[in-house]
């Protein structure tokens, strides 16, 4: 696509200037899930056309900017199976182990620990840390490279009707399914008359990566305080990223603060063990909430990622399930298309749903429940969650199935998924 | 309008007509039809593609066959067969399903060619096809051996039979007409007549009077815990499919 410039286009001119074009698929979102399912369903066969509503992004390598994201085992499968996983391996920082600590500021981790090592599992790494530039990157340049997608920058749905949609150009796209990946305001639910269920949790996850002196061994941390989870997550080059959940005023509070005063903040909590910490990059802040969409599935549409599901970050598996969402899609879709079946059609896409409805509500009310059980200071609950975690360390068949759950090996794997 | 419907009980068509509009509910009376559907064609597209030697991750995999879907019905297995390339003939004795199809191909964008006739009148005027699909049809006709013959000559030689139906055995009885028509009321009443079902070894029999060659049979499974059909390879107890060859040279 050429820059759309959608403000040199005069609106009188927008009706005689209107096309319409067709294709098997539009995604709404180019966003890594839209992006990863166009390249996916690219891969089975299909024509995709990909809309989002930024300019043109760029292909160019830009500064860290301090986002990244922690890709279960699975994830990797699937970034694999795509040909994009040798892209990004060379930047990708393994998660070895996984500690998780009930701590409260100022008096240092309770005695109890949680500790998973990729060791008990065989797979491997139970995961890993990809900057967002890099996986950016690699997603872009290979949809540039793949003749079945269109990509479509700069330009807004504004209306959508049985397997067509009307962009502020003008232009009609049409299409035998309308794939929303439009994040947690899906434009493309609402359009479709889908409604949302869900709540916001009154805190808000500030996110930003330090470096630091001493080594991190690929060790993910997660303190559970008070306010909410604070996650240390290992990075290449003696750097981490942090996921660090505090009470919505308390987060305002510090993402106004200038830098220095900001580490100030975030040292008694992140605690010594690794030396010195000094801020690389920008720091981003988020509202959590959690807001399933009642239905995945509509006339001809459907809904993946935070469109469909958009859960707590609490265990870091939001883009993981957006990711086992398009995994399941492509083998739904494969099926279809070779069975010669219509691929927008209510038959098939009940079976995307009924693949991953159940998954995603579960994941929902884990997520919801650890926040509830972790974000909180009342000392019965403390003790109860503290024994808990004893009991679990303590048991090694349910500890490896907690590794395994982390790295997203269970449950009904799509093909893009397994080993 | 045609009328030398030699194996077709008269009876039987009025109670299929009776159902005709409701073929592409996915919720209506054909329910279990649509959730056997995908198992179908996961058989009936991997043999055509086995026997033609075609790649069904490609576009249009099945261009240039021509394939005849007798007892289309709304167009179940003809609409698929179109969107894979196929020249498709779509057969239904009762006429009514004959429009429905026609509009719902329509709908779907796709050139099927829909004809109220029958097997025998088809093989009569001299048709000849890749592949005939004959599923679920044979425990529904009065004399199977005549009209398994008709089936044979719409084949070119060489040509490829694929045919479905009912085994004839207690548990058939249970979950066919009991389970299906009575308890789940998925069917209506009346819908199998039990003493019309065929059992494997007596269909690959009539198969090789008719000039056909079995080479494949596998069971349809439906599983309770999972709500579901799958292809089986040793349970052929109640659903099961058939593949034949029709000999070169014939």
């Amino acid at each position: 696509m050429d820059n759309p410039a959608a403000g040199r286009i005069l609106p009188d001119m927008t009706k005689t200037t209107a096309k319409t074009h067709q294709t098997d698929i539009v995604i709404v979102g180019g966003g890594l899930n839209g992006s990863a399912l166009a390249l996916g369903l690219a891969h089975i066969g299909l024509h995709v056309t990909i809309i989002d509503t930024l300019p043109a992004p760029t292909r160019a390598l830009s500064d860290f900017d301090g986002r990244s994201y922690a890709l279960a085992h699975a994830s990797m499968r699937l970034l694999r199976g795509l040909g994009l996983w040798d892209a990004v391996a060379d930047t990708a920082q393994p998660m070895l182990e996984i500690k998780v600590t009930d701590g409260r500021a100022g008096e240092g981790p309770s005695p109890w620990m949680l500790h998973f090592d990729h060791a008990e599992i065989e797979e491997g790494p139970m995961g890993f840390m990809v900057e967002d530039r890099h996986l950016r990157r690699a997603l872009l340049s290979a949809m540039d490279e793949t003749d079945r997608i269109t990509q479509v920058n700069g330009q807004t749905v504004s209306t959508q009707s049985q397997g067509a949609v009307t962009l502020t150009s003008g232009e009609v796209i049409t299409a035998k399914l309308i794939i929303g990946a439009d994040g947690r305001a899906s434009g493309t639910a609402t359009r479709a008359g889908i409604k949302r269920t869900g709540w916001g949790y009154g805190q808000t996850a500030i996110v930003c990566a330090v470096a630091h002196e001493k080594p991190h061994g690929g060790i993910a941390h997660q303190f559970f305080m008070p306010a909410g989870p604070l996650a240390i997550l290992p990075l290449t080059d003696n750097r981490c990223s942090i996921v660090w959940s505090e009470t919505d005023t308390r987060a305002k509070d510090i993402m106004a603060m200038d830098d220095n005063a900001f580490l100030d903040a975030l040292r008694p909590a992140f605690g010594d063990f690794l030396g010195d910490i000094t801020l690389t990059g920008k720091r981003f802040s988020y509202p959590l909430g959690l807001t399933l969409a009642n239905r995945f599935i509509a006339d001809r549409v459907a809904l993946v990622g935070d469109a469909a599901h958009g859960v707590h970050p609490i265990a870091g598996q939001g883009l993981n399930a957006g990711l086992r969402d398009i995994a399941a899609m492509i083998d739904v879709l494969q099926d279809a298309k070779s069975r010669g079946e219509d691929i927008g059609s209510d038959a098939v896409l009940a079976r995307y749903e009924e693949w991953r409805r159940f998954d995603t509500a579960t994941l929902a009310i884990a997520t919801d429940t650890f926040n509830r059980l972790f974000s909180n200071d009342n000392p019965l609950v403390r003790a109860v969650r503290d024994a808990g975690m004893g009991l679990l360390n303590a048991a090694p068949g349910l500890r490896r199935t907690f590794i395994r759950e982390a790295a997203g090996l269970t449950g009904d794997l799509p093909s893009l998924m397994r080993a | 309008m045609q009328n030398a419907q030699t194996t077709v009980d008269p009876g039987e068509i009025a109670k299929f007509e009776a159902m005709a509009a409701e073929w592409w509910d996915l919720e209506g009376k054909f329910k279990p039809l649509h959730m056997l559907n995908p198992t179908r064609l996961d058989y009936i597209t991997s043999q055509i593609a086995a026997e033609f030697d075609r790649d069904l991750t490609t576009d249009a995999p099945f261009a240039g066959l021509r394939i005849l879907d007798i007892g289309c019905g709304g167009g179940l297995l003809c609409e698929p067969m179109a969107r894979l390339g196929a020249d498709v003939v779509g057969a239904d004795a009762a006429e009514r399903n004959i429009p429905v199809a026609m509009v719902h191909a329509e709908q779907s964008g796709l050139t099927i060619d829909y004809r109220h006739t029958t097997a025998e009148d088809m093989a009569a005027a001299g048709e000849q096809f890749d592949i005939v699909l004959n599923m679920e049809v044979v425990e529904h006709v009065a004399d199977p051996l005549s009209y398994l013959t008709a089936c044979q000559q719409l084949l070119k030689p060489g040509g490829l039979h694929i045919c479905s139906t009912i085994n004839r055995n207690p548990k058939s009885f249970a979950m066919a007409i009991v389970g299906a028509e009575y308890v789940m009321r998925w069917l209506p009443k009346g819908t199998h007549e039990w003493n019309k079902f065929i059992t494997p070894d007596e269909l690959f029999d009539l198969m090789e009077q008719a000039g056909l060659n079995p080479v494949d049979r596998k069971g349809f499974k439906f599983d309770f815990l999972g709500w579901s059909w799958s292809i089986s390879d040793r349970d052929l107890s109640v659903n099961y499919v058939t593949a034949a060859l029709k000999p070169e040279g014939q």
